[in-house]
């Protein structure tokens, strides 16, 4: 363990009992001790947004060429956890730093990011040119809005049209209800033998979604009051019970080993997710099934968030630099080319709706048989509307996964799992 | 071990580290840290009896105080990894905390954190869960580790080595890896071990007794307990083996000359020689499999999908809910406070053991 960072060299003068502080200073007083003219700005990212934020830099030198760009660069989850150690001990902080939605809520709750409705950020002025529903997930309980969106992940039913056409069935009869999506399964099922879906939790995940009220969240009401014990509820539970009574789904979660192995050798004929898992199951997850995948809107006219990336600016950061900072969030979300760029080369669908209007999205897609399926994803993203985040929504995801945990495996009622998960949230919900 | 190179001092030291006390070899203890300090104290040492004024001089570092200056590295990677998370822990647990607010932002609840803990469902379903683990994965530990390391004691001569290694691979072997492999293995429709169990089930008598539908392994609540306790097992048990292979060597043979003078036989020479010899190595090795097991993380967090204790919580370990409550759920006050009670447990659970099996061993 060196004492001395090699960069910075004591001065002779210096003794030996100031240079043992020295690195300290150094790593809790940047803000402090940065007092000449910006030089670096810092952008924390994980992939694929590290790469887009990288992909910006000549954009960025041409307007500040004497200003450099730097990424700071980790695997997504170990991002998040460097962030909440960075904002938590208010050091290393970078100027800028991508938030993935699930951890929009969490970053969103307490004070250490700054609210940009404020000079010098002022994002009211950019409210027309994101998509609404993008700009109310980042939008506190407090009103603050803390992150600004830079893409987004429209909600999308992806199925291969192969199997479908085995069952004689089409689109309609799987989007129209939700009754008519399981009976297509029962009959996909018996003509190819593939499942469903991958897990009856998708369609949890969707409906609960679905049914938010404008101003509520997904478990908890706007008065802090717990939603999870309702006729909505209990409609979601029956309907994913139903599918795994019926054998429908291959019981495998998303992102396992088994699930990929599903889609690659068509044993899973649908998939409920974020309009960007064409580009993954085109790029690596399945690209053996391309042209037998075509997207759809979710059944039953439910239109769902999954993932997308927003940018925010720590309250502690280098004061110097925050309006460098904005000015950098502002061109990676609003500017039409960057905006559009980050969309061909990473599907990263835009959060900007002047690129709506581009040619891009009326080009056919390949892996989906040369369906023009981004004008679906764009017509999805005008009609999510965003749950009130709360802070106890990552324990209340597990205790509803628990309780259908519960409904499908070991055949508890709906009735009692939904009033244990109730009980469980009443008693978090004052924390 | 060489000292020279353990010896990363900050000062100079021109003092005969190569002198006799110091080239004592310093124990093939396990674990980097024991070594570690086992090399900065034996260093010390000789450096306090080396250190006599005329040569001192020029080092500037007198002979009272060249023992700490050796053990200063140590001393603060200490101070920084060890104790200062452990007081940070201490303080939190009286806390409320948002974390993402920075320090500024906690502010003190008294007792509260223990109490919600204490009432927690969940904290009470962790702490069975870890307990059913410790249990299913540390006691066969042992109960295959002693006969099979009297088994290799007795049965291999050159191979002794290979076969222990063999054993001895899983407890070194990087965790990724490792979470790969099971992770594929325990696979409901394209794994290993249901592979193995499906051609079995074909088999007449055996076939009766084995399920005919694939087991689904990592997702069933019924069946992620044991294949967490399965790899539990497989990475400890050749650990334990190593420990009892030394026990027995520290078993005088002439015991065993003398028992089979008077006839004992080989059972009786296991019963009455063996197992009281190796009380001590038991001891040892219960109190880590305890302290291991009450604290087990690594296996249930890479088993279940993303970490998350599996479905129902079954694979949920007090160590797996307690990380999961500071940096899922973003509570670091009742973590820290869960984290203590663990603690607490871990304590009266390892002094409960030692009162047992080392009952008059002193």
């Amino acid at each position: 363990m060196p004492l001395l960072p090699a960069a910075h060299p004591p001065s002779p003068s210096l003794r030996r009992r100031d240079a043992l502080l020295l690195p300290g200073a150094l790593a809790l007083g940047s803000p402090a001790l940065a007092t000449g003219p910006v030089r670096t700005l810092t952008v924390a990212a994980f992939p694929a947004i590290d790469q887009i934020v990288r992909g910006a830099i000549p954009a960025w030198q041409a307007r500040h060429p004497q200003i450099e760009l730097k990424v700071v660069s980790r695997r997504a989850s170990d991002h998040h956890v460097a962030m909440t150690t960075a904002l938590s001990s208010q050091s290393n902080l970078p100027d800028l730093f991508a938030v993935e939605a699930d951890y929009v809520g969490r970053f969103s709750l307490g004070s250490g990011l700054e609210d940009l409705r404020r000079a010098p950020f002022g994002i009211e002025a950019l409210r027309p040119r994101l998509v609404p529903f993008a700009l109310a997930q980042a939008t506190n309980p407090r009103g603050e809005i803390v992150s600004v969106p830079t893409d987004i992940g429209p909600g999308t039913l992806l199925y291969r049209t192969d199997l479908l056409a085995r069952a004689k069935l089409t689109e309609p009869d799987l989007v129209t209800t939700w009754d008519g999506y399981i009976e297509a399964g029962r009959r996909i099922k018996a003509a190819t033998g593939a499942y469903l879906l991958a897990h009856a939790r998708d369609i949890k995940d969707i409906l609960i979604r679905a049914g938010v009220t404008p101003g509520d969240g997904i478990y908890f009401g706007r008065d802090n009051s717990v939603r999870v014990n309702t006729p909505h509820y209990a409609r979601t539970f029956e309907l994913a019970r139903t599918v795994r009574r019926a054998g429908l789904d291959a019981k495998v979660g998303s992102w396992s080993s088994d699930w990929s192995e599903g889609f690659r050798r068509g044993g899973i004929a649908t998939q409920m997710m974020g309009a960007w898992l064409a580009g993954h199951l085109n790029n690596w997850l399945a690209p053996g099934t391309r042209g037998q995948w075509r997207a759809a809107q979710l059944p039953e006219g439910a239109y769902a968030a999954y993932g997308g990336t927003f940018y925010a600016i720590p309250r502690a950061s280098n004061p110097a630099t925050k309006a460098l900072a904005w000015e950098l969030a502002t061109m990676l979300t609003t500017d039409r080319t960057l905006q559009l760029a980050a969309f061909r080369q990473h599907d990263a669908f835009p959060a900007a709706v002047e690129t709506y209007t581009d040619p891009f999205f009326e080009q056919p897609i390949p892996f989906l048989g040369g369906q023009p399926a981004r004008t679906v994803w764009r017509e999805a993203a005008q009609r999510i509307t965003a749950p009130t985040m709360h802070k106890q929504d990552r324990f209340a995801e597990e205790v509803i996964n628990t309780e259908l945990d519960k409904v499908l495996l070991r055949g508890k009622d709906i009735p009692s799992a939904l009033g244990d998960a109730e009980r469980l949230l009443k008693q978090r919900a004052k924390r | 071990m060489d000292l020279d190179g353990t010896a990363a001092t900050p000062m100079r030291t021109p003092t005969p580290l190569r002198s006799g006390h110091a080239a004592q070899p310093t124990a093939d203890a396990p674990g980097a840290a024991n070594a570690a300090s086992a090399a900065s104290a034996a260093s010390a040492a000789s450096a306090a009896s080396a250190a006599l004024p005329a040569r001192g001089r020029r080092l500037r570092v007198s002979a009272r105080s060249a023992p700490y200056v050796l053990l200063l590295p140590f001393i603060t990677l200490f101070l920084v990894f060890g104790l200062f998370p452990l007081l940070f822990s201490l303080v939190l647990a009286f806390q409320s905390w948002e974390p993402t607010s920075g320090l500024g932002a906690m502010h003190y609840v008294g007792l509260a954190n223990f109490a919600f803990a204490l009432t927690d469902e969940w904290f009470w379903k962790s702490m069975f869960n870890t307990l059913w683990l410790a249990v299913a994965g540390g006691v066969p530990q042992h109960l295959v580790a002693i006969p099979l390391a009297c088994f290799i004691h007795a049965g291999f001569q050159r191979a002794r080595n290979l076969v222990l290694g063999a054993y001895f691979v899983p407890y070194i072997t990087s965790t990724v890896a490792v979470a790969i492999v099971f992770t594929l293995l325990y696979s409901t429709d394209y794994g290993l071990v249901n592979a193995v169990i499906g051609a079995m089930a074909k088999w007449p008598v055996v076939g009766a007794l084995l399920p005919q539908q694939a087991i689904d392994w990592l997702n069933d609540p019924d069946t992620l307990k044991p294949a967490i306790a399965v790899l539990v097992f497989w990475r400890f048990v050749g650990f334990n083996i190593v420990l009892y292979l030394a026990g027995l060597q520290a078993i005088p043979k002439d015991l065993y000359e003398a028992a089979t003078i008077d006839g004992a036989g080989p059972l009786q020479q296991f019963l009455h020689i063996t197992l009281p010899g190796l009380r001590p190595m038991i001891l040892f090795g219960v109190t880590l499999s305890v302290v291991g097991g009450l604290q087990l993380f690594e296996e249930p967090f890479i088993l279940t999908p993303d970490g998350r204790g599996g479905s129902d919580q079954a694979g949920m370990t007090a160590a797996v809910y307690l990380y999961r409550m500071a940096f899922d759920f973003n509570d670091f006050g009742a973590a820290s406070a869960m984290s203590w009670l663990l603690f607490v447990a871990v304590g009266a659970i390892t002094w409960a053991i030692h009162r047992w099996i080392g009952r008059g061993l002193r």
